[in-house]
C-alpha cells in the first residue's frame, strides 16, 4: 500500500540529528520497555507473523504514522493484531477490564521465550523451485499499488535493475502479510542512482534491495 | 489502533497509562507471562548488542579464512561464533573496500540485525535518515562527519526482506600490533550500519 511507512526518497524530514552513540539509551521512556516486550510476547503465541505486524502499523492513517514515534505505532499494531486475532475485545482494551477469560492459549514462560527469541524465525523454504532469473539479468519491477502489503518500496516501482545475487526461496512477505505462506525466488537486485533519481551529482552510486520474483519481470 | 470509542474532543489518556492498562490486561487474560518479559527485555538491555558485531568485524579483519566465509555466508559464519535469532535468521554481510563504502538503511520499517547489532538507535527508525539514505546517501555520510573520496561508490542497502545486512568496515591503517580486544573497540555500531568508518586508533583512546 501506498502508506506513509514507504519514506524512501521522501524530502523534507530535516537532519537526522543522531544522538551519540555512546550515551543513547536503549529505550527514551519507560513504557517503551513493556511496548516492546509485550509486541515480542504476544508474537510468540503464533496468531500473526511478522509481515502481519509491519501491516498492522503501516495500515495507520499516514498522518498518524507520521506523528506517532516508533514505539506508540508499535503500540497500534500490538492493539490492532490482538483485536482482530480475537484475543482482546476493543471495549476490554477501553476500560482495561478483562471480560472474556481466554482459552486454549499458552503463554511462553520465561525459559520457552528465551528460545523462541534466539530460534528466531527463517523464512527460507526447501521448495523445488528453479529461479526464473539468474546474476547479470536486467530486470524491470512490477509497477504495482495495490492497497495490501508489499515490499516494494514506491521508489523502485517501474525501475530496472540487475540482478546481483539469488538468496533463495523465502516466504513471500506481500502474501505472507495475509496469513499465506507462499515460497517464491528472492534476489537482490541493484539500481544505479540515476535509474531511481534522475541525475545525482554522484551517477556511480547504488541502491540493492531484495525482491521476490513475483515483484519482477524482464526487462 | 481500533476505533476505541473515545469522543474526539476528550483528550486521549496519558501514554504511560494505556500501556501499563495494557500490560496488566494481558496478563490477567493469560497473554503473556510477566517472566517472560522481563527475559525480552533483559535480553536486549544485557546480553545483545553491538558489542557481538565488534566481535565479528574483528575476527574478519584478524582471520582471512574467517573473513572468507563470511562473505561468503554470513549466516553461518556468524552462528558459528553463537550470535544468532530473531532478525538475523538470513545474514549477509557486504565489505567496505577502497572503492566502494556499504550504507544499510531500512526504508519500509526498521529492519535492523538484532543478533549483532542489538536494537536499533532511534535516527536509524527515524524519517529523516529513512528518507534521505537513499536518494541522498552522501549528504547523510556528511552528516554523520563521514566524508568519501570522490572515487568510492556508494551501495545502498535497502533491507526489505528478512535478509540482515552487516558492514564489514574497513580496518584502519596503523593497526598491524593491536590485539583483537584492542580491534574491537575501534569498531563502532555507526561503523557496521555504514554512517561512519571504524574508529582509527587514536581515536579510540589507544595507544
Amino acid at each position: 500500500m501506498n502508506g506513509a511507512h514507504d519514506m524512501g526518497g521522501v524530502q523534507g524530514f530535516g537532519p537526522i540529528n543522531a544522538e551519540p552513540e555512546a550515551t543513547e539509551p536503549l529505550f527514551h521512556a519507560n513504557w517503551e520497555r513493556p511496548v516492546f516486550a509485550l509486541t515480542l510476547a504476544c508474537g510468540m503465541l503464533g496468531k500473526w507473523n511478522i509481515d502481519m505486524s509491519r501491516h498492522a502499523r503501516e495500515r495507520q492513517a499516514p498522518t498518524d504514522y507520521l506523528n506517532n514515534s516508533y514505539y506508540e505505532t508499535w503500540l497500534v499494531g500490538i492493539q490492532t493484531l490482538l483485536v482482530e486475532a480475537g484475543l482482546v475485545s476493543t471495549s476490554e482494551l477501553e476500560s482495561g477490564k478483562m471480560e472474556t477469560a481466554t482459552s486454549g492459549i499458552h503463554a511462553p514462560d520465561r525459559a520457552q521465550a528465551a528460545r523462541i527469541l534466539a530460534a528466531g524465525g527463517p523464512t527460507n523454504m526447501d521448495l523445488d523451485i528453479t529461479p526464473k532469473f539468474k546474476i547479470g539479468d536486467r530486470v524491470r519491477v512490477i509497477n504495482t499499488h495495490h492497497a495490501g502489503h508489499t515490499r516494494i518500496p514506491r521508489y523502485a516501482r517501474g525501475r530496472v535493475g540487475t540482478v546481483d545475487h539469488y538468496n533463495g526461496v523465502h516466504v513471500f512477505a506481500d502474501a505472507n502479510a495475509f496469513g499465506r505462506r507462499e515460497g517464491h525466488p528472492q534476489y537482490n537486485i541493484c539500481f544505479s542512482a540515476s535509474e531511481l533519481w534522475g541525475n545525482p551529482p554522484q551517477a556511480r552510486d547504488s541502491v540493492c534491495i531484495d525482491l521476490w520474483q513475483p515483484h519482477l519481470e524482464p526487462a | 489502533m481500533p476505533h476505541d470509542g473515545h469522543d474526539h474532543t476528550e483528550p486521549p489518556k496519558d501514554i504511560a497509562l494505556r500501556v501499563k492498562a495494557l500490560e496488566s490486561l494481558l496478563i490477567e487474560k493469560g497473554l503473556v507471562d510477566p517472566e517472560a518479559l522481563d527475559e525480552i527485555v533483559e535480553t536486549y538491555e544485557t546480553k545483545v548488542g553491538p558489542q557481538r558485531g565488534a566481535k565479528v568485524v574483528a575476527r574478519a579483519w584478524s582471520d582471512p579464512d574467517f573473513k572468507a566465509r563470511l562473505l561468503e555466508n554470513g549466516t553461518e559464519a556468524i552462528v558459528d561464533m553463537g550470535y544468532e535469532g530473531r532478525q538475523g535468521e538470513h545474514m549477509r554481510v557486504v565489505e567496505n573496500t577502497a572503492t566502494t563504502h556499504n550504507l544499510v538503511v531500512c526504508t519500509l520499517c526498521s529492519c535492523y540485525p538484532w543478533p549483532v547489532l542489538g536494537l536499533p538507535p532511534v535516527w536509524y527508525k527515524s524519517a529523516p535518515y529513512r528518507s534521505r539514505a537513499v536518494i541522498d546517501p552522501r549528504g547523510v555520510l556528511a552528516e554523520f562527519g563521514t566524508s568519501l573520496g570522490e572515487n568510492v561508490d556508494v551501495r545502498v542497502w535497502d533491507s526489505t526482506s528478512e535478509l540482515r545486512y552487516l558492514v564489514l568496515p574497513e580496518r584502519p591503517a596503523g593497526t598491524e600490533n593491536c590485539s583483537l580486544e584492542q580491534l574491537e573497540q575501534l569498531v563502532s555500531r555507526n561503523s557496521m550500519i555504514g554512517v561512519e568508518l571504524a574508529r582509527t586508533p587514536e581515536q579510540a583512546g589507544i595507544e
